[in-house]
């Protein structure tokens, strides 16, 4: 069998239904080998979206995401996308083309070493010399993607490799030195973990995406309830704890709530699962709480003592770990603590008020106002900046009801091609993009996907003719007015460009409008863009 | 600052040593020396890291390159319960008033000399850090033309080996 056909033999072992691609020379033979096959293939607009889209389908089916790009330029417009994954751990499978075997080192015509350049935002990559490892080297990237701490896996497949003839045989197993997962959590450290907390007074959970990977909302949720625990969520973690819950503390970090910040200032046994601890969620941990004891649950023993050092850890899927904890059937008392959260929430209350002195809309309540209309199995996927921020801290989480954004990287542009490739992957979900107006210049070619293959999503764009994020930054570090660079000058008509693609567009200006514009649009299942104005002097805060 | 020799097992992949570099690099780890080689089995090699840190920089080493998909083991060679050594040449100056002390000295360090020349020698010594420090401060007021150092290569005592599939 041609090796191009192997390739997609494997993917269709693999159960892949959808992948996105954008061809180019050195994929011919492969997507020669697609064209007779019957996984769909979704033509991007840039290679930057490319491993977004894949990124939206693994985030919502809970599978690993596919796409393809062919080699030089087409490659290293995946960079970004790559990178972005691999911060977010999102399990994705990147085949790129490559130049023939024998230019490999030539500096042929595209040719350029995509293995070499992302060997830092890889889990792992391949370079494949010889067509007969194709079967296995595809095998264990897809196992090793979507096991442990999940991420992104590139194969570069050279073109002449692709038309070898080979012998096809998928392997049933896979058997790698170097790669054995810890799965299961350590007894001693269980043990260990409920004796902290019966000593402890005032422990609060601190669970990140590793719960939303793991699918352990369900388990985490009756550990909490069952215990009395409250749980607090990182950037990443949304979603994790349903929001509906008392014990649901919030969201922590430079980017989260005060209450939530001021919880970890008073608790003395922080639970972290499946939270790196990053420098923006956490770095502040031991200086807000100098005597604060950690117990760090996690399914990469390298995240444990990187950024903080732990009094407790123990490396373990996340399911199997709380499941393992539930079934020692802990039931303590924290109703004083939880009494001690109550009032501070009522200290630092959240607050949708609008800004004094800001014209035009309220950007929290836009987002308020999503939360109320949504569904409750609907998916809010915010980009980066100040809406990123807006919609975190003001969509409710609850039920079967999702929120995603690219946490790790901060990569504008991100999601709208997420939001696509999750309504592909469950077109019954209903998807909701809020994006600020410069990223959306940064990726507006996907409509064309958008409207091509009918995907239902609901653009929100915060129109503050701004990068407000930066603007809002350039205040605080360099002081009042004192803003370069970040002024969207030219007002782009964003109805017309939307109805260049056949969107239906709306300008609004005002929340009665949005409102009623919203109503509409959630009715149905057609792709819409709403453009809200909203003041430039908005702050995030 | 101490100075930690790690001993790993990887697969002889080309490649290899690009991401282990490239991650000592990236993570802003000190490496003192590499030196890699084949072992019984052609499909592994062994890797000697000799890096400079605290307890804590260790661990995140180690952790770092254990999750490399083709790091299959990585111990730590701690002085009591392994062996390492270097491998040294030395060029240095020498002529009819200065060959016989060089190679007196040489012998006491059970040096050889690999090459002579008229108005030069090298001398190639094998030994741990001290040794191999101690001579080439010898050496030193001969005049050193060059030298090369090979970096550490090491072993565990006793029968245990890295590769426990054997
Ligand atoms: C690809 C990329 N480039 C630059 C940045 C830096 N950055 C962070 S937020 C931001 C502004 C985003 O502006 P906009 O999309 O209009 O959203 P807003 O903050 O106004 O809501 C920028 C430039 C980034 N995060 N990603």
């Amino acid at each position: 069998m041609k090796a191009s056909k192997a390739i997609i033999k494997c993917l269709e072992k693999e159960n892949v239904d959808i992948l996105f691609g954008y061809p180019g020379g050195a994929v011919l033979p492969l997507y020669e080998a697609l064209r007779e096959s019957d996984i769909k293939h979704v033509l991007v607009r840039n290679e930057q979206s490319l491993v977004h889209y894949a990124s939206g389908y693994a985030r919502e089916k809970n599978r690993t995401g596919v796409c393809i790009a062919t080699s030089g330029p087409g490659a290293t417009n995946t960079i970004t996308g790559i990178a972005t994954a691999y911060l977010d751990s999102i399990p994705i499978v990147i085949i790129t083309g490559q130049v023939n075997t024998e230019l490999i080192g030539t500096d042929a015509f595209q040719e350029a070493d995509i293995k070499g350049a992302t060997e830092p935002f890889t889990k792992h990559n391949y370079l494949v010399k010889n067509a007969e490892d194709i079967p296995r080297i595809i095998k264990e990237a897809f196992f090793i993607a979507n096991s442990g701490r999940k991420g992104p896996v590139l194969v570069d497949i050279p073109r002449n490799v692709q038309e070898a003839e080979i012998t096809f045989k998928y392997p049933e197993k896979v058997d790698i030195l170097g790669y054995k997962p810890t799965f299961k959590g350590h007894a001693g450290q269980i043990k260990r973990i409920i004796n902290k907390i019966k000593a402890s007074k005032k422990p609060v959970i601190y669970a990140g995406g590793g719960i939303i990977l793991a699918d352990a909302r369900t388990e985490l949720r009756e550990f909490a309830e069952m215990t009395g625990i409250p749980v607090i969520n990182s950037l990443m973690g949304i979603g994790g704890m349903s929001q509906e819950s008392t014990l649901y503390a919030g969201i922590v970090g430079s980017h989260g709530y005060q209450y939530s910040n001021e919880i970890i200032a008073r608790t003395d046994l922080l639970i972290t699962i499946g939270a790196r601890m990053s420098n923006r969620a956490a770095a502040g941990f031991s200086k807000l709480n100098p005597n604060i004891e950690f117990i760090h649950i996690d399914i990469d023993p390298a995240e444990i003592g990187k950024n903080v050092e732990f009094t407790l850890p123990i490396v373990g899927d996340a399911k199997l770990i709380l499941q393992a904890l539930i079934e020692k059937d802990l039931h303590m008392d924290f109703s004083q603590w939880l009494e001690e959260i109550e009032e501070i929430r009522n200290i630092y209350p959240v607050s949708l008020e609008m800004q004094p002195g800001c014209i035009k809309m309220n950007p929290k309540e836009i987002i308020n106002e999503l939360s109320l209309e949504m569904k409750d199995d609907s998916c809010l996927v915010a980009d980066v900046g100040q809406n990123q921020i807006w919609s975190a801290l003001y969509f409710k989480v609850f039920g079967e009801r999702k929120f995603i954004t690219s946490g790790g990287l901060g990569t504008m542009a991100y999601s709208l091609p997420a939001a696509a490739g999750m309504k592909m992957a469950n077109p019954e979900r209903q998807v909701v993009n809020v994006m600020g107006d410069g990223s959306f210049q940064m990726c507006l070619g996907e409509l064309a996907v958008v409207r091509e293959n009918n995907i239902g999503i609901k653009i929100i764009l915060i129109n503050n003719t701004k990068l407000g994020m930066v603007r809002g930054l350039q205040h605080d570090c360099y002081g009042k007015d004192n803003y370069f660079g970040v002024d969207l000058e030219f007002q782009v008509n964003f109805v017309k460009l939307a109805e260049a693609y056949s969107i239906k567009g709306y300008e609004v200006e005002d929340m009665e409008s949005f409102r009623k514009v919203l109503h509409e649009v959630l009715e149905n299942d057609e792709p819409c863009l709403i453009q809200c104005n909203v003041d430039p002097n908005f702050r995030t805060f | 600052m101490k100075r930690y020799v790690l001993s790993l097992l990887v697969e002889n992949n080309s490649g290899v040593l690009s991401r282990i570099a490239g991650l000592f690099a990236r993570r802003c780890f000190n490496i003192d020396s590499l030196t890699v080689g084949t072992t019984e089995d052609e499909t592994l090699s062994r890797m000697t890291i000799v890096v400079i840190g605290d307890e804590q920089i260790l661990e995140q080493i180690k952790k770092q390159l254990n999750k490399l998909i083709e790091v299959i083991k990585v111990i730590e060679l701690t002085p009591n319960e392994s062996i390492s050594r270097e491998l040294v040449f030395i060029k240095v100056k020498a002529d009819n008033s200065t060959r016989s002390n060089i190679i007196e000295i040489s012998n006491i360090f059970r040096a050889n000399i690999v090459d002579v020349a008229h108005d030069s020698l090298i001398l190639e010594l094998t030994g741990g850090p001290d040794k191999i420090g101690a001579f080439m401060k010898l050496m030193e007021p001969f005049g050193v033309l060059e030298f090369i150092r090979s970096g550490a290569t090491g072993l565990q005592r006793g029968s245990t080996v890295l590769n426990e599939t054997k």
